[in-house]
């Protein structure tokens, strides 16, 4: 954690209420976002229990199994999940614009993307596992399923591996968004219960956000927020609940398991649209709109993938594709941290107080300075700015500044509190710099030795090259037999 | 009477299972826990007392899902885990004979079945036929402090040849070949504890302790099914972790010595069991050990809330976790870390790197927020 973050947290702490760590929104937030938040039977990996969904904060839906140890009342369940989210995904589909490529035929891309919020890292982890059990199962022959379910558990996969890109905004767990632009005076430990770190950064009236979060510990107060319930729930109201409709399948029982649920589901329902309000309040970084893009790319292709009948995800990625995909999110989340970066001073001033960004006055400069002979001349404007920060850059370290995005500089020297640099690219291809391209003496400048810019791709061996050293190429997925009717009980 | 005992009062010590074994190396810098553990003491009934009841609880359907499971593996003489012994072992267990130690008959006590596991486990030893015996349900002891404390026996011990394995029995669930890995590395350190058990008995019986196996068998559910899957798991590095901490509980003798004489944290039960002790003078009694908070606590420890609560009340930066503490050149408390970074305090030699940090991060903090 930078001193930084620690700071805010102290401060968070001595005064009681959490402390902005971010100025901006960094994650992109759709205008009708689907909360979804799953309960899963304790002891189960992927056994549903409850689940409560949807768009409208007025209109949650309420989806239960009553005895969750019934594989067919699971997969009413997933059939159910499937009537609310396959609908909200479609209609994101039919919007497009055309896209231009320059030496490539223009494609169609997606105007939105879907955007599934769950509470905390738990559902995400959840929605990955039910993706996996459902994705494989088949409408026709043993164990059919509505033709439903195996969509749905491809469009889960899909959600849940994009999740796990930097950046990317389909599938966002709360308590991780809210962290990210909060510091409370707590522990990461216990920023992990939503309502608890709520408490501290938006309190109820006449509460410090200390004693807010203490009170949100309680499970009797704010139920834990999925998907594990909270042991003393199971005992004293499921169990009995779950026991009745054993003995007695009739509506009223599966309404008491309903109910029974709803208890524990309806107080998060409330603090995920609450937390969804207080990031809406920040106004977005420039950032997140090319981020979505991509979010929105993805889907697209996903789209794509779908219709042309491809088979399910792989049950697990071959080594070549994992590797590569490793070297995709080093990229993508060195990527993210800059553009974060360059979007908001409070994530800069993290990266001054490493040295590795600064800010400062311009002093002097020299527009007009230019470097090497006749033909290969190039014009490289220098500026000497003077700062307190302790930038800690080497001479020739490449760097970007927020004020002139594409620009980019060198380091030409670093002496007592003055840095002189030299503007390489971003100042106009003339004989003189474009106006405004080189700062005036006097104006506040930032820069830092961040680049946002995606390196070319690793060059890996394609999939069927995999060296056996590493398995050998990954077996295409061959859709077993036993795949759909691989047991869920 | 004993000094741990008194520390204690008139209630016989808590037996210590698998899981609080194995949950003794996760705080190992904590004298408040060592000592208290080392005397046998109910830390949970200690911690409700106070005021501050351990946040812990097992859901019901947690542990039927665990019963039904164990029972399907150990199903007609623990047929289908000998299928995967054969398998993951690799070796052509024609047949293997079956022995429930805990079946010993009536209702004997921990030291009688102990000794019956000792008996049937040296003979074990002694003959290494071919064939493969399974023991379940053996008794085993661990020394902790001079206690001894009997372990819960839910887990078989294998006999092949001249070598033990200890076989553990989880019901959480393998996914295409992965399973959460906080859970595997609980079910890892709960698997040492055995180990190390077993070890120790085959050196007390005059046999080469290191015919048990540091490769543990994990058996859990694969995928969305009931149907079992084993795995090796090596516990050498859980195993050393463990002889550590073990090592410490023993020396826990000077740390207590050190403490007042008439210090107990006796909770004078009246006969019906009802703790009479005045709260006040026990929470003075249990400060008077020196704990080392930890956000990690709220997983491990039943007094994790009152040390929280003792840790808020002092202003402690340890409050707020390792990442923030490391961040902060280990400055211990809020006020301090505050003073260095507003500059109201000068700091002490040492501090001068942090502090010029704190200030800078202050100065840069406030000019953009
Ligand atoms: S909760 Fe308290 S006694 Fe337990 S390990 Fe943590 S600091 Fe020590």
């Amino acid at each position: 954690m930078s001193t930084l973050a620690a700071l805010a947290r102290l401060r968070a702490l001595q005064t009681g209420t959490a402390k902005r760590l971010a100025t901006v929104r960094h994650c992109h937030l759709s205008e009708r976002p689907m909360v979804f938040i799953p309960l899963r039977l304790a002891g189960e990996a992927a056994a549903p229990l409850a689940a409560m969904a949807g768009t409208d904060p007025a209109r949650p839906r309420l989806l239960v199994v009553p005895q969750p140890r019934d594989r067919d009342l699971r997969f009413a369940f997933t059939a159910e999940l499937a009537e609310i989210l396959l609908p909200y995904v479609e209609g994101l589909q039919k919007a497009t614009e055309t896209v231009e490529r320059r030496g490539a035929e223009p494609y169609e891309r997606c105007l939105d993307a879907p955007q599934l919020i769950v509470p905390n890292r738990g559902a995400v982890a959840f929605v990955h596992m039910l993706g996996r059990s459902t994705r494989f199962r088949r409408a026709e022959g043993p164990y059919a399923v509505h033709p439903s379910v195996p969509v749905l558990g491809r469009w889960l996969t899909f959600l849940a591996q994009r999740a796990q890109y930097p950046g990317s905004a389909v599938l966002l767990a709360a308590t991780e968004a809210l962290s990210l632009h909060w510091a409370t005076g707590q522990s990461m430990l216990e920023d992990a219960n939503l309502a608890s770190l709520l408490g501290w950064i938006d309190p109820p009236a006449g509460m410090t956000g200390a004693s807010a979060a203490r009170e949100a510990e309680d499970p009797l107060v704010w139920p834990p927020a999925g998907p594990a319930t909270d042991p003393g729930f199971d005992t004293e109201v499921l169990v009995p609940a779950i026991r009745a409709y054993e003995q007695r399948p009739t509506e009223r029982a599966a309404a008491r398991v309903g109910e029974a649920v709803r208890t524990q589901l309806e107080p998060t329902w409330g603090l995920m649209w609450r937390a969804i309000d207080l990031l809406g309040g920040l106004p977005a970084g420039p950032g997140t709109a090319a981020r979505w893009e991509a979010d929105r790319a993805s889907f697209t292709n996903f789209t794509a993938q779908l219709a042309e009948g491809g088979p399910p995800q792989p049950k697990r990625d071959g080594a070549v594709g994992a590797a590569s995909r490793l070297a995709r999110m080093e990229r993508a989340q060195a990527s993210y941290d800059a553009q974060r970066a360059y979007d908001d001073p409070l994530v800069m001033a993290g990266h001054r107080l490493t040295g590795e960004a600064f800010t400062g006055t311009v002093v002097a400069t020299d527009p007009d300075h230019t470097e090497g002979e006749g033909r290969g001349r190039k014009l490289r404007p220098l500026l000497t700015i003077r700062t307190t920060d302790p930038a800690r850059l080497a001479p020739g370290a490449r760097l970007g500044t927020p004020e002139r995005r594409g620009q980019q500089a060198e380091v030409v020297e670093i002496a007592g509190g003055l840095v002189t640099l030299k503007i390489i690219k971003g100042m106009g291809r003339g004989k003189a710099a474009t106006p405004g391209a080189v700062p005036e003496v006097g104006e506040r400048v930032c820069y830092a030795a961040l680049s946002d810019e995606f390196q070319p791709p690793a060059s890996l061996p394609a999939p069927e090259d995999t060296p056996w050293t590493h398995g050998g190429p990954p077996p295409e997925h061959v859709p077993a037999d036993e795949d759909p009717e691989e047991e869920w009980s | 009477m004993d000094r741990l005992d008194l520390l204690r009062g008139p209630v016989p010590p808590r037996p210590h299972d698998a899981r609080a074994i194995a949950a003794l190396a996760a705080n190992p810098g904590c004298a408040r826990r060592a000592v208290l553990d080392a005397a046998g003491i109910d830390k949970d009934a200690t911690a409700t007392h106070l005021g501050f009841p351990a946040p812990f609880g097992q859901s019901p359907f947690a542990i039927t899902r665990g019963n039904v499971f164990e029972s399907l593996v150990k199903e007609s003489g623990c047929a289908e885990l000998l299928r995967l012994l054969r398998d993951i072992l690799d070796l052509p267990i024609p047949l293997a004979a079956y022995n429930d130690l805990g079946d010993v008959g009536g209702n004997p006590s921990a030291h009688l079945r102990h000794s019956h596991t000792r008996k049937l486990i040296d003979r074990a030893a002694r003959d290494a036929d071919d064939a493969g015996t399974l023991y379940d349900h053996p008794l085993l002891r661990l020394d902790i402090a001079g206690h001894s404390s009997y372990l819960e026996p839910d887990v078989v011990a294998f006999r092949l040849g001249g070598l033990f394995r200890i076989v553990e029995i989880k019901s959480f669930a393998v996914v295409d070949g992965q399973a959460e890995p906080d859970k595997v590395a609980a079910a890892a350190r709960q698997a040492a504890v055995y180990v190390l058990a077993l070890r120790n008995l085959l050196r007390e019986l005059g046999h080469d302790p290191g015919r048990v196996s540091h490769d543990v068998v994990l058996v859990c559910p694969e995928n969305f099914a009931n149907r079992p899957t084993a795995t090796l798991v090596d516990v050498r590095r859980e195993l050393a972790v463990l002889k550590r901490q073990l090592a410490r509980m023993t020396r826990v003798g000077t740390m207590v010595d050190a403490l007042p004489p008439e210090l107990t944290f006796d909770l004078a039960r009246d006969a019906d069991g009802v703790p009479t002790r005045p709260v006040a003078e026990l929470r003075e009694a249990v400060r008077g050990v020196d704990a080392r908070y930890a956000p990690d606590c709220l997983s491990t420890c039943d007094l994790c809330f009152f040390c929280r609560d003792e840790a808020s009340a002092e202003g402690s930066t340890d409050l707020l976790g390792r990442q923030v503490r490391d961040a902060l050149g280990g400055v211990a408390t809020v006020a301090e870390a505050l003073g260095l970074a507003d500059g109201s305090l000068t700091p002490d030699e040492g501090q001068e790197e942090i502090a010029r940090l704190l200030r800078l991060a202050d100065r840069i903090y406030a000019e953009v927020s």
